[in-house]
């Protein structure tokens, strides 16, 4: 245990650092220095950072059971007690979403289907199953839980997939069961999911051998507070014109927000990327060289598709400005009121995004295309994530009729490109944005 | 000096097409023929025979589209969606409602007043309803594509061919034929259900938009007829309906 917890501590502290360098070195080594090159502007200099940060934590992981309590949890679920409890978590989508951007995602689905998860189930669940079946991660390995953090703010599909986790790893799992929110979240069911962080705390501190300290979780919050501030401070970045980042760039650089809000380290990248950016809209510097329409992405990124997304509408001059998924993050976080953190936790954490009804969603949805001028929109219709799909024919209706802003669904997957066709893909994104310089 | 403007290829799935329009957009020389898996060398081979035919020099842009048109070196490479609704627009002057049933897609595309698309709807995920679940069909039935006309029974007397995926299609009309079911009656239920599956892509089609058609089996004077009974509206056949993606692309070659 002992040994153990050093290990960890050095990876956290020195170890993590000295190897993502030799990474990066290596890296470097491989690619030779990367400029400007067209139709992209000038790389963010804060990606190196962001590197150095996530393989650090994935790293770190690596030697966290044992050392610390580890705990795996959904994006939506409110971890900031977790934190000031000094566990180490694991976002099971974020790793996920690391698979598929490396273009395993396909591979693991498979593994998960071997073991009969059917195919018809969110790919994100069945690659990290998959990954954890197959004992195969790109991150060398994840630390075994010893608490799972299920909240159903998401989707319902998390609560089958958590207890999917249970049985297969034999932990203890909580769930934090978020009604759907229409209009306005009524105050008993806020009182609700209270009363669920509440016995949620006890069962964390139980498991973690610790007691929450109050100041220490105030401050915690804080912190996630300020991060999500400074996340949607960087966001709205990108209402300049040229945009000095686009929205594919804000699919990498969420992964801080979403894996180690509650700390320093995650406040302070943000602060980082926080000038960097207000430099670039300064001087005018944009993610592309010659940025002629702004679109609106909505639903989660096509991970394995990124990079040819970025180029195909770049080359055309189009540029993603603003996205749901990005934004959700900033709308979100930045609500947790610190002089009374659990309530606001609950009514924070009951109203994310996805939980709320659809024309609340479009109308926020509407409100970003207005706040960045974007001229188009792209839909995504994931195959995977039902609850963030259903309804999109009416918000394509409505951004072209209500908003005159031209709007297409984009039939994919986020993360298992065997149920996509690129080619298909890419030739209707290409028509789409033909039909604006006709 | 040969007036030759521009020259468009279009790239199919089941046929290579190209032509030749001078500064008018008018076509001066046309090629059609059977998509061959080698690509490049068939674009090469029709592309000399279309600038002997023409005097055209190397000079003149050469805009490609279709699935192939990313495989062939060319000045510009346009979506079909782009294409053929230049190429309507150009024999029309009209908005509209253009359908295009194609060897491996379907597109459904709103035309505005001034010839730009405002909207489209594409099926391109599987067979269903393309001109190639046509033609797997009917060669099951021993039916020639180009000669359906003569071998279908009338309206009313099809049988139902409830599904639109080419391979359960298949079986269905295996089982129907071997229930004894006439093939006359089988070939109507198989039109009768693309022309569904067709007019289920192409929505509520406003009232006063007339319907154009384009792609190859546009030439089938039997399905555009039972298609244009499905949308309860007459369609026009386009000029040269197969060669409207190539001639659009030619069309595309000043901007
Ligand atoms: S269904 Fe959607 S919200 Fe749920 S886990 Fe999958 S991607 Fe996330």
């Amino acid at each position: 245990m002992m040994l153990r917890r050093m290990q960890y501590e050095f990876m956290k502290n020195a170890g993590g650092t000295f190897l993502t360098g030799l990474q990066r070195y290596q890296a470097f080594k491989k690619r030779g220095k990367r400029g400007a090159r067209p139709p992209f502007g000038p790389p963010l200099e804060s990606v190196e950072r962001l590197k150095e940060i996530m393989t650090r934590y994935y790293f770190t992981g690596r030697y966290a059971d044992g050392a610390v309590p580890v705990a795996w949890v959904t994006s939506g679920f409110p971890s900031e007690a977790l934190v000031a409890l000094g566990y180490h978590l694991v976002y099971p989508e974020n790793h996920a979403a690391l698979c598929g951007a490396r273009r395993k995602g396909g591979k693991m689905c498979g593994a998960a289907e071997e073991f009969g998860y059917p195919r018809d189930i969110c790919s994100y669940v069945r690659t990290d199953l998959g990954s954890l079946l197959s004992k195969k991660t790109p991150v060398g390995r994840l630390p075994k839980p010893d608490l799972l953090c299920c909240c159903t703010n998401i989707c319902q599909t998390v609560l089958y997939w958590y207890r999917a986790l249970a049985k297969h790893l034999d932990v203890p799992l909580v769930i934090i069961d978020t009604p759907f929110i229409y209009g306005e979240a009524p105050t008993h069911h806020l009182e609700y999911v209270r009363g669920q962080l509440d016995q949620f705390i006890e069962v964390a501190e139980r498991i973690g051998g610790k007691k929450l300290s109050p100041e220490h979780f105030v401050d915690t919050v804080k912190k996630a507070q300020r991060a999500s501030s400074l996340w949607g401070e960087c966001l709205a970045t990108g209402k300049a014109k040229p945009s000095p980042w686009s929205a594919i760039d804000s699919f990498f650089h969420i992964a801080p927000v979403v894996t180690i809000r509650g700390s320093d380290e995650c406040v302070d990248y943000y602060q980082m990327l926080l000038n960097e950016l207000t430099e670039r809209a300064r001087k005018g510097v944009g993610a592309i060289d010659n940025e002629r329409h702004r679109l609106l992405w909505d639903n989660l990124p096509i991970w394995f598709l990124v990079r040819d997304l970025a180029l195909a509408t770049a080359e055309r001059g189009f540029q993603f400005v603003c996205a749901t998924y990005s934004n959700a993050w900033a709308e979100a976080g930045s609500q947790i009121d610190p002089s009374t953190p659990l309530d606001s936790t609950a009514r924070t954490y009951t109203s994310v995004y996805l939980n709320r009804d659809l024309d609340n969603r479009t109308r926020s949805l509407i409100q970003l295309a207005r706040d960045f001028d974007a001229d188009g929109a792209v839909l995504h219709s994931d195959r995977s994530c039902k609850p963030y799909s259903v309804g999109q024919v009416d918000v394509r209706n409505r951004l072209m009729e209500e908003e005159g802003i031209r709007a297409m669904l984009l039939e994919a997957d986020h993360n298992d490109e065997r149920s996509f066709s690129k080619e298909q893909a890419l030739t209707r994104l290409q028509a789409f944005m033909e039909a604006f310089d006709e | 000096m040969s007036n030759a403007a521009s020259i468009g290829i279009d790239i199919g799935s089941t046929s290579w097409k190209g032509c030749v329009v001078d500064s008018k957009g008018r076509v001066m020389a046309s090629r059609i023929q059977e998509s061959d898996p080698r690509i490049k060398e068939q674009t090469a081979r029709l592309l000399a025979e279309l600038m002997a035919d023409t005097g055209a020099s190397s000079q003149v842009p050469v805009i490609a589209t279709g699935y192939g048109r990313k495989q062939v070196e060319a000045t510009r490479q346009v979506t079909e969606i782009t294409c053929h609704t230049k190429g309507c627009f150009h024999q029309t002057g009209k908005p509209g409602v253009l359908i295009d049933i194609g060897g491996q897609d379907t597109k459904v595309i709103h035309i505005g007043p001034k010839g730009s698309v405002l909207d489209f709807q594409m099926n391109d995920k599987c067979a269903a309803g393309t001109g190639r679940f046509l033609e797997v069909i009917l060669q099951r039935l021993r039916i020639p594509l180009d000669q359906v006309g003569q071998h279908i029974s009338s309206k009313g007397e099809g049988v139902k061919v409830s599904s639109t995926c080419t391979v359960f299609a298949e079986s269905e009309v295996v089982s129907l034929v071997a229930q004894g079911a006439r093939v006359e009656a089988i070939a109507r239920g198989v039109l009768e259900a693309l022309a569904a599956r067709v007019s289920s892509l192409a929505g509520k089609v406003p009232e006063q938009l007339p319907l154009f058609m384009s792609g190859g089996v546009a030439l089938n004077p039997a399905m555009v007829a039972i298609l244009a009974e499905a949308l309860g509206r007459p369609i026009t056949v386009l000029d040269n309906p197969q060669l409207v993606g190539a001639h659009g692309a030619a069309l595309s070659g000043g901007g």
